[in-house]
C-alpha cells in the first residue's frame, strides 16, 4: 500500500503540470493547436487513473485550456470527482474548473448536491469558503432549492468569513430559487447590523441588488438603511446604500426630502470622490422624484451642477466622462440649469476621447430647443466633417437625427432646412445609418405636408446623382436613401418639375446593382411616374411624351425582370405587362390616364407601431379557444401550415382597415384644407424660401457630367443647409419688425390658428413660428385602443419573479425545504427549527420519481393551506377579543434601538418619516396613545411560526391552549402595544411564551431641561468601529419662540472625545444641523471616540442657542453631563447555545456575581429589562433560569446567568474583562433599584 | 453587478477569464477578442470607463479598465456598481497580486493562473464584491495556502524538487517583465478603503 503511494507519487512528478504545459504551448507558437491537441490527449489518460492527485493536475490543466478557448465539459465528471476529494487542494481545483465551466444544462450538476452539501458544513470553513464561491458561478434551480437551508443556517455561521459569502450568495439563491426570498428575508435583514463590517457590507450589497429591481418592496427597509448611511463610514456600503435610495426615492418623495440634507452634508465633506459622485447622483434622483420644485431646491440643483461643473472641468478624464454623465440626468428635468454650461459642453466635443464626446452629444440632444437647434446642429455637422473614425460618425450622424426628431419634431421650425440636412448626411462615407437617413427623408414627407414639394425637388436630385451615392462599394450603407428618395419621388410625383427626367433616372441600367429591395421600391414607383406622366399629358393633343415614356418603360424593364430578387422580379413582370397593355390603349387612342392612376389613388397615412397591438379584442372573441376541435396529438405534421396561417393573420388586417376609414380620410382631408384656408400665416408660407425654390431648380438645369470619384463629392444642385441658418435668421428679425407693427388682433388669430403643442413653450420659445405649416400628421391608431404603457415590460427578466412582497406574513407553504431527518437535530436557529416540521422527501431525486413527487408537494401544500386557514380564522377570532392591534403577542427580532422608532409599518407615510417618527416617540414615552395602530409586518408571522412550533409536540399545545384560556381572561389589560426590544430579543430564542404586557421602555434619558429646550439622549456603539460611539440627542423645543443657530460642545477627557470636523479646534461646538420651530422636535447624532471602554465617563457639555421671538432676540446656554455608562459600549449580538457554550468552556473569562433583592416582577420582564436597558440578548432560558449574551464594541464578550427564586435575583456573570463585568453589574443593579 | 473579469496583455492574449454568467467557450474567446479591440485601441490619457454596446448585456453595461505596463485588467459591470470604486477595486487587486507574488509580473499571471483565480475569489464572488480590504484578502488567501502545504506534506516534496529543476533551465524566465508602476493612484480617490 504504502509502496503504492510513493510509486504513485514518484509517476506523478514527471507528469505534465500546469506550468509543463503553459511552458510547452509558449514552445509551439507555430503548432499550437497540434500541440495542445495532443496535450488533451495525455489529459484523458491522466483522468483515466485512479489517483485523485493526478486527475486534479489534470483537471488543473483543463481549466487553463477552457480559458484558451476549448471546450472541457467532457470532462465534467471528472471534475466532480476533483470536487469530492477530501483534500482541500484538488477540492479547491475542482471546484475552480467547475465554476468556469458549468452551467445550468451540465447535466453532471445534479450529482453534486449532496457533495456540496457536505463541504458546506465541513469544519474548515476554507473548504466552505471554497464550496460557497464555486457554488455561486452555477448555481441551478435545482441546487438553490435543495441548499437554500443549508445557506441560509450558514449565514448565522460564527466566523464572519463564512456569514459574509453566504450573505452574498443567497442573490444567486434567489435570483435561482425565488420562493426562498420571503423565508430567507428576515435573517438577511438582521446582517444588515451584523456586528463584522464585511458581513454588512455583504448584505448592504444583497439587498441593494435586489431592490434595484423591484424597489417598491423595499421601502420599508428605508428607516434601517437611512440609520446605516447616517452611521457607517465605509465608503462601498455607503455607495451602496446611496444608490439604493436613488432607487427608493422615485417611489416615495418623503423619502427624497429627508435624503437631501444628509446627502447635502456628505457632499460637503466627504474628500472620496466617488462617494461625492454617487451622492451627487442620488440628489439629482431625489430632485426628478421631487420635481414640482420646493423652494429652496434650486440650491441644491445648483451644488450638484457646480460640483459636476468642477469635476467636468477636471483633468482626469474619468471624472470629466463621470460629470457629464451625471449632467445628463439633470438635465432631464432641469434642463434651464445645464443649459448654461453649453459653452462647457460644446467643448467637449471636442475632446480626444471619444467616451467623453459620446457623453458630450448625449447631453446636446437634451439642451436643443427652437432658439438654438440649427446652431447647434450645424456644430455638429462641423464634427462630422472633421471626424475620424467611422464609429463616432456614425453616432454624430444619429444623434443629430435623433436631436432633429425628438418630440415629434418639436423643435424644428424649417423642415427644408431639415431635409437639407438629411440630404447633406447621405454624403458620409461608409456610414451604416443609410436606413435612418432614410426613414427620416419618408418621415418627413409624409408627416409634413408643406415640405412635399421641397423634398421631392431634393429626392429627384439625389435620384439624379445616384451614381454619386452607389459608386464606391464601401459607401454602400448609404444607398438605403435612394429607397427613400425613389419612394417619395413616386408617390408625390404630381409635385415633380420633370418627371420624364427623374424617370429616366429610375430606369438606368446601373440601377440593377443595387440591393433587391431597393429595386423593388424602383420599379414600382417608376409605375407611379408613369401614371403621373400620363394624366399631365392626357390633355395634351401632342401625344408624343407619352408614347416615348411608354417605350422607354417597355425598353428598361425587361433588365429587372431578369432580376435574381423574386421581389423585384415579380413587380417588374406584371408592370411590364400592364405598360404594353396600355400601348396597346394608346396605339387605339384610348384614354388611360385615369384608370392608371387609379391604381395608385388614396393617401397612405403613417400607422403608429403600437397600432396593430392596441387593436382591441373585440367583446365575446375568445383567441384562446379552439375554433375546431384540436387534431388528434399524433398527427404531429399538421402543425406547420397552422402555423402560418396565423403568422397571416396581420396581413389581412390592415387593408381592411383602410378600406373602412377611406371615408373619413376624404373627410379629415377636406377638413385640413380647410383649415389651412383659414390660416393667415399658412397662406403667407414664407417668401424667403420661395427664393430657395428658385435657386434649386434654376440649378438643375445645369447639364451634370456623370463623373465616378471616389472622393467625397457636394452633390451638385442641392442647397447648402448653412443657407439656412442665415436665411432663418433673417426671417425671424423679419418677422420680429413685423410683428412690432401688427396689432394685437392679428397675432391672437395667428396664436388660434397654430397647433396646441406650442402653447407650452416658454414665452421667448414661441416668438420664433416655424417657417413652414407644421402640419404634422399624427399617427393612425385603431379606434378605441387601450390607452396603456405596458408594452416595454420584458417577460423574460428574470428579476421579475423576485418581485415579491417581502412584508406579507410568511405562510407555511412558502418554508424553505429540508432535508428529513435534520427535524431531529439539536436547536440551532429558530428559524430552521421552525422550517423543520414541513422538510419532506427531497432527498429521493431520482429522475423518474420526480413528477410523482410533485403531486405530492403540490397535495401537501394544499393540506397545509387548509390547515393554516382554520388557524387564521382562530387566530381572527381572538384578534376580535383582544382589541385588535393592541394583541401582539411576539416580534421578531430587532436591535432595541430599533424599537424606538416605530417599526416600518404597512403604510410607506410612517416608513419614510424617519427622523421624525423617531423624534417623535421617545418624547411621549410614557403615554400610552402612542401605541397608534401600527403592526408589525414581521410578526403575524413569527406568531405562526411559534405556533407551528408549538403544534409540534403535544404537550406544547396543550399548554398553549391554556395560555389562550388565560389570555382570553386577561384581555382587558391589553392596552399597551409592547414593542420593546427586550421582549422581541427574548422571543428570537423561542423562549418566551407568556404574553403579558411589558411596560413601555426607552433608553432615551434625560440629558437637561431649562424653560426653552429639553433634551434627551441615547447612547449606542457604533458596530464599525470599536472606538466610536453615537450619541443621538433629541432636541425638544418647549417655548413658542423659534430656537435657532444651536452649539453643541463638550469638554473632551483624555479617554473620550467629541468628533469634529476637520480643520476645527479641540474646543469648537457642533453646529446643530437644524433650526427648531416652536413646539417642534428633532434629534441630532453626535459621535465621540473613546479609549478604554471598561470604565463609565462623565463628560461635561453645553449648549447654546438663540432664542428668537417677533421682536428680539437672546442667547441662552443649558449646561449638561453626558454620562457614558459601561453598558452603552455593549451591543445587542445574538448568539446561539452552542456557541455560547463552547464560549464558556473556553475558560479565558472571568467571573462575577451579584445578587439583587425584593425584585417584583415577572421573570419575562426582568430579561426583558436586562435585554432593553443593557443590550443583552437571551440565549436560552429554561423556567426560571435565562443566560444572556452581549459583546462590547471592542470585542469583550459578556455572559449572564439569570436565576430567580422568589424576589431574589442571582445574577453570575462572565467576561473577559473584569472591569468592565464589574460595571456593567453596578449598573443593572442600578436599573433594578429604581423600579 | 460585475458580469466578467478579463485579463489580457498588448497582444490580446488572455491571462485570466472569469465570466459570472455563462457562455460557451467560441462566444468568451469572441468576447476576449472584441474587448481587446476596443480597449487596446484607446490611447493612455482617455478615460477609463467605455460603453461596451451589445458585446455584453447592452446598454446597461459599462467596461472600466485600467492598463499595467503589459497587462488590461477590464471588468465588465452594470449600472449598481460604481465606476469610481470599480477603479480603485482593480487598483485593489492588482496590489493584492503584487502582494502575493512578490513584484508581480506578466509572467506570475501566466504560469499560475489558478493563484491568481484564487485570489480573485477572496475578492469578488458571483459577481459581487465580496471584499475590498487588501490584508484581508491576502490573510485569507495565505491561510488557505498555508494548508495546501500543508496537506502535500512530505508527499509533496519530491514534486518540488522536481519542478525546481524544471525551472532551472529556464534562461527565457526574466523577472523584469513588472507589471510595473502599480503605484498609480487614481486622482483625488485617496480616502477610500
Amino acid at each position: 500500500m504504502a509502496l503504492k503511494i510513493v510509486k504513485g507519487s514518484i509517476d506523478r512528478m514527471f507528469d505534465k503540470n500546469l506550468q509543463d504545459l503553459v511552458r510547452g504551448i509558449r514552445n509551439h507558437k507555430d503548432d499550437e493547436a497540434k500541440y495542445i491537441s495532443t496535450c488533451i490527449d495525455e489529459i484523458k489518460q491522466e483522468l483515466k487513473q485512479d489517483n485523485i492527485a493526478v486527475k486534479a493536475n489534470a483537471v488543473c490543466k483543463l481549466t487553463y485550456l477552457q480559458m484558451l478557448g476549448y471546450d472541457v465539459s467532457w470532462a465534467a465528471f471528472n471534475i466532480v470527482e476533483v470536487m469530492s476529494s477530501s483534500k482541500f487542494t484538488y477540492k479547491r481545483i475542482g471546484y475552480l474548473a467547475a465554476s468556469q465551466c458549468f452551467h445550468e444544462s451540465t447535466d453532471v450538476i445534479m450529482l453534486t448536491t449532496n457533495q456540496i452539501r457536505k463541504d458546506l458544513s465541513s469544519p474548515n470553513q476554507y473548504d466552505t469558503g471554497v464550496a460557497l464561491t464555486g457554488l455561486s458561478c452555477f448555481v441551478t434551480p435545482d441546487l438553490a432549492r435543495d441548499l437554500a437551508n443549508d445557506i441560509m443556517t450558514l449565514m448565522s455561521h460564527t466566523k464572519p468569513y463564512i456569514r459574509k459569502k453566504a450573505v452574498l450568495i443567497m442573490y444567486k439563491v434567489f435570483l435561482k430559487y425565488p420562493e426562498s426570498l420571503r423565508p430567507a428575508f428576515p435573517r438577511l435583514k438582521e446582517k444588515l447590523e451584523d456586528p463584522d463590517p464585511g458581513v454588512q457590507s455583504a448584505a448592504v450589497n444583497v439587498i441593494c441588488e435586489l431592490a434595484r429591481r423591484n424597489p417598491k418592496n423595499y421601502l420599508s427597509l428605508a428607516p434601517l438603511f437611512f440609520k446605516l448611511m447616517t452611521s457607517s463610514t465605509n465608503n462601498w456600503v455607503l455607495i451602496k446604500i446611496i444608490k439604493l435610495f436613488g432607487a427608493l426615492t422615485p417611489l416615495e418623495p418623503r423619502l427624497g426630502k429627508k435624503l437631501i440634507e444628509p446627502l447635502t452634508n456628505l457632499i460637503h465633506s466627504t474628500s472620496a470622490m466617488s462617494l461625492l459622485y454617487e451622492c451627487v447622483n442620488t440628489v439629482i434622483a431625489v430632485l426628478i422624484s421631487l420635481s414640482s420644485g420646493m423652494p429652496n431646491h434650486s440650491a441644491s440643483i445648483q451644488l450638484c451642477v457646480q460640483k459636476l461643473r468642477i469635476l467636468i472641468e477636471d483633468s482626469d478624464q474619468n471624472l470629466k466622462y463621470l460629470g457629464l454623465l451625471a449632467m445628463s440626468k439633470i438635465l432631464k428635468t432641469h434642463p434651464k440649469s445645464v443649459q448654461s454650461h453649453k459653452d462647457l459642453i460644446l467643448q467637449c466635443l471636442d475632446d480626444k476621447d471619444e467616451s467623453i464626446r459620446l457623453r458630450a452629444l448625449d447631453l446636446l440632444y437634451g439642451m436643443v430647443s427652437k432658439k438654438n437647434l440649427m446652431e447647434i446642429v450645424k456644430k455638429l455637422m462641423l464634427h462630422v466633417d472633421k471626424a475620424e473614425g467611422t464609429t463616432y460618425r456614425d453616432e454624430l450622424l444619429t444623434k443629430i437625427i435623433d436631436i432633429c426628431s425628438q418630440s415629434n419634431y418639436q423643435y424644428i421650425t424649417n423642415f427644408e432646412w431639415y431635409i437639407s440636412i438629411l440630404v447633406e448626411l447621405t454624403r458620409l462615407e461608409g456610414t451604416r445609418h443609410g436606413h435612418l437617413i432614410a426613414s427620416q427623408m419618408l418621415d418627413v414627407a409624409i408627416r409634413v405636408k408643406a415640405i412635399r414639394a421641397f423634398a421631392v425637388a431634393q429626392m429627384a436630385t439625389l435620384l439624379d446623382n445616384a451614381h454619386l451615392l452607389t459608386g464606391n462599394t464601401q459607401r454602400n450603407g448609404i444607398c438605403e436613401v435612394l429607397y427613400a428618395a425613389a419612394w417619395i419621388c413616386g408617390e408625390f410625383s404630381e409635385h415633380l418639375e420633370n418627371p420624364v427626367q427623374t424617370l429616366e433616372a429610375m430606369l438606368r441600367p446601373k440601377v440593377a446593382t443595387l440591393p433587391g429591395h431597393i429595386q423593388a421600391v424602383y420599379v414600382q414607383n417608376t409605375a407611379k411616374l408613369f401614371a403621373t406622366i400620363l394624366k399631365s399629358q392626357e390633355g395634351n393633343s401632342d401625344s408624343t411624351t407619352s408614347e416615348e415614356t411608354t417605350q422607354l418603360l417597355i425598353d428598361r424593364l425587361p433588365v429587372f425582370v431578369q432580376s435574381a430578387n423574386l421581389e423585384v422580379q415579380e413587380r417588374a413582370s406584371c408592370i411590364l405587362q400592364l405598360v404594353k397593355y396600355i400601348q396597346k390603349l394608346q396605339q387605339k387612342d384610348v384614354e388611360v390616364a385615369e384608370e392608371v392612376s387609379a391604381l395608385f389613388a388614396g393617401e397612405l397615412n403613417p400607422v403608429a407601431p403600437k397600432a396593430q397591438k392596441k387593436v382591441p379584442v373585440p367583446e365575446g372573441l375568445d383567441l384562446d379557444a379552439w375554433i375546431n376541435e384540436p387534431p388528434s396529438e399524433s398527427e404531429s405534421e399538421d402543425e406547420q401550415p397552422k402555423a402560418i396561417f396565423t403568422k397571416e393573420e396581420p396581413k389581412h388586417a390592415r387593408p381592411r382597415h383602410t378600406e373602412v376609414d377611406e371615408k373619413e380620410l376624404a373627410k379629415r382631408r377636406e377638413a385640413r384644407k380647410q383649415e389651412q384656408a383659414n390660416n393667415p400665416f399658412y397662406i403667407k408660407a414664407s417668401p424667403s424660401s420661395q427664393k430657395v425654390y428658385q435657386d434649386a431648380s434654376g440649378v438643375e438645369h445645369i447639364p451634370v457630367v456623370q463623373i465616378d470619384l471616389s472622393v467625397p463629392l457636394k452633390v451638385p444642385g442641392l442647397p447648402m443647409s448653412d443657407q439656412y441658418v442665415k436665411l432663418e435668421e433673417e426671417r425671424r428679425q423679419k418677422e420680429r419688425a413685423e410683428k412690432k407693427k401688427k396689432e394685437k388682433k392679428k397675432r391672437k388669430e395667428k396664436r388660434s390658428g397654430r397647433g396646441k403643442k406650442h402653447d407650452s413653450g416658454p414665452e421667448s420659445e414661441e416668438d420664433i413660428t416655424p417657417a413652414h405649416m407644421v402640419d404634422i400628421v399624427t399617427e393612425e391608431m385603431p379606434e378605441n385602443a387601450l390607452p396603456s404603457d405596458e408594452d416595454d415590460k420584458d417577460p423574460n427578466d428574470p428579476h421579475k419573479a423576485l418581485d415579491i412582497d417581502l412584508d406579507k406574513p410568511l405562510a407555511d407553504s412558502e418554508k424553505l425545504p429540508v432535508r428529513a431527518h435534520r427535524a431531529a437535530e439539536a436547536l440551532k436557529s429558530p428559524v430552521e427549527d421552525a422550517e423543520a416540521d414541513n422538510a419532506g422527501p427531497q432527498e429521493s431525486r431520482k429522475k423518474s420519481g420526480k413528477e410523482k413527487k410533485k403531486d405530492k408537494d403540490r397535495d401537501r401544500k394544499k393540506s397545509k393551506e387548509e390547515k393554516k386557514k382554520r388557524k387564521h380564522k382562530h387566530e381572527g377570532k381572538e384578534e376580535d377579543l383582544l382589541g385588535g392591534d393592541a394583541n401582539e403577542p411576539v416580534a421578531q427580532s430587532e436591535e432595541p434601538s430599533e424599537a424606538a422608532e416605530p417599526p416600518a409599518s404597512a403604510t410607506a407615510e410612517e416608513a419614510t418619516t424617519v427622523a421624525a417618527a423617531a423624534a417623535a416617540a421617545p418624547t411621549t414615552p410614557t403615554a400610552p396613545s402612542i401605541t397608534a395602530p401600527v403592526s408589525e409586518p414581521d410578526e403575524p408571522q413569527d406568531a405562526e411560526m411559534e405556533e407551528t412550533k408549538s403544534s409540534k409536540h403535544k404537550k406544547k399545545k396543550q399548554k398553549k391552549e391554556k395560555e389562550e384560556k388565560k389570555k382570553k381572561k386577561k384581555h382587558h389589560h391589553h392596552h399597551h402595544r409592547h414593542s420593546d426590544g427586550g421582549v422581541e430579543e427574548s422571543v428570537q430564542n423561542g423562549t418566551v411564551e407568556e404574553d403579558e404586557p411589558l411596560p413601555p421602555m426607552s433608553n432615551y434619558c434625560l440629558l437637561a431641561e431649562n424653560a426653552y429646550i429639553k433634551m434627551v439622549c441615547d447612547i449606542q456603539g457604533n458596530l464599525q468601529d470599536g472606538s466610536q460611539v453615537v450619541v443621538s440627542v433629541i432636541f425638544e423645543n418647549k417655548c413658542s419662540s423659534f430656537l435657532k443657530s444651536m452649539e453643541f460642545n463638550v469638554l473632551d477627557s483624555l479617554n473620550s472625545k467629541l468628533q469634529r470636523p476637520e480643520g476645527s479646534g479641540p474646543h469648537d461646538g457642533l453646529t446643530v444641523p437644524f433650526q427648531l420651530p416652536p413646539g417642534v422636535s428633532n434629534e441630532a447624532r453626535f459621535v465621540f471616540t473613546v479609549q478604554s471602554i471598561v470604565m463609565p465617563q462623565k463628560l461635561k457639555g453645553t449648549l447654546t442657542f438663540i432664542v428668537k421671538n417677533e421682536d428680539s432676540s437672546t442667547h441662552e446656554k443649558l449646561d449638561f453631563k453626558l454620562h457614558f455608562t459601561c453598558t452603552s459600549y455593549l451591543i445587542t449580538t445574538p448568539c446561539y447555545s452552542d456557541a455560547f457554550a463552547k464560549l464558556l468552556e473556553s475558560g479565558d473569562l472571568k467571573s462575577s456575581s451579584i445578587r439583587l433583592e425584593g425584585i417584583n416582577m415577572p421573570f419575562h420582564h426582568l430579561l426583558a429589562r436586562i435585554c432593553f436597558h443593557h443590550h443583552f440578548s437571551v440565549v436560552e432560558r429554561i423556567d426560571s433560569c435565562a443566560s444572556m449574551y452581549s459583546r462590547s464594541i471592542q470585542g469583550h464578550h459578556v455572559c449572564l446567568l439569570v436565576k430567580t427564586s422568589g424576589q431574589t435575583v442571582s445574577i453570575d456573570a462572565k467576561c473577559d474583562e473584569p472591569t468592565l463585568l464589574g460595571n456593567v453589574l453596578d449598573e443593572i443593579k442600578q436599573t433594578f433599584s429604581l423600579c | 453587478m460585475i458580469k466578467a473579469i478579463l485579463i489580457f496583455n498588448n497582444h490580446g492574449k488572455p491571462r485570466l477569464s472569469k465570466f459570472y454568467e455563462h457562455y460557451n467557450e467560441d462566444t468568451e474567446q469572441q468576447i476576449i477578442r472584441e474587448t481587446f479591440h476596443l480597449v487596446s485601441k484607446r490611447d493612455e490619457n482617455v478615460c477609463n470607463f467605455l460603453e461596451g454596446g451589445m458585446l455584453i448585456g447592452g446598454s446597461d453595461y459599462k467596461l472600466i479598465y485600467r492598463h499595467y505596463a503589459t497587462l488590461y485588467f477590464v471588468f465588465c459591470v452594470d449600472s449598481s456598481e460604481s465606476e469610481l470604486g470599480i477603479l480603485d477595486l482593480i487598483q485593489v487587486f492588482v496590489e493584492t497580486l503584487d502582494k502575493c507574488f512578490e513584484n508581480v509580473c506578466e509572467l506570475d499571471l501566466i504560469f499560475h493562473v489558478d493563484k491568481v483565480h484564487n485570489i480573485l475569489a477572496e475578492m469578488v464572488m458571483g459577481g459581487m464584491v465580496l471584499e475590498t480590504n487588501m490584508n484581508e484578502i491576502i490573510t485569507q488567501v495565505d491561510a488557505q495556502n498555508k494548508m495546501e502545504k500543508a496537506e502535500a506534506g512530505i508527499a509533496g516534496a519530491p514534486a518540488r524538487a522536481v519542478s525546481a529543476v524544471k525551472n532551472m533551465n529556464l534562461p527565457e524566465m526574466p523577472r523584469n517583465i513588472n507589471i510595473g508602476d502599480i503605484s498609480i493612484k487614481v486622482p483625488n480617490l485617496p480616502s477610500f478603503k
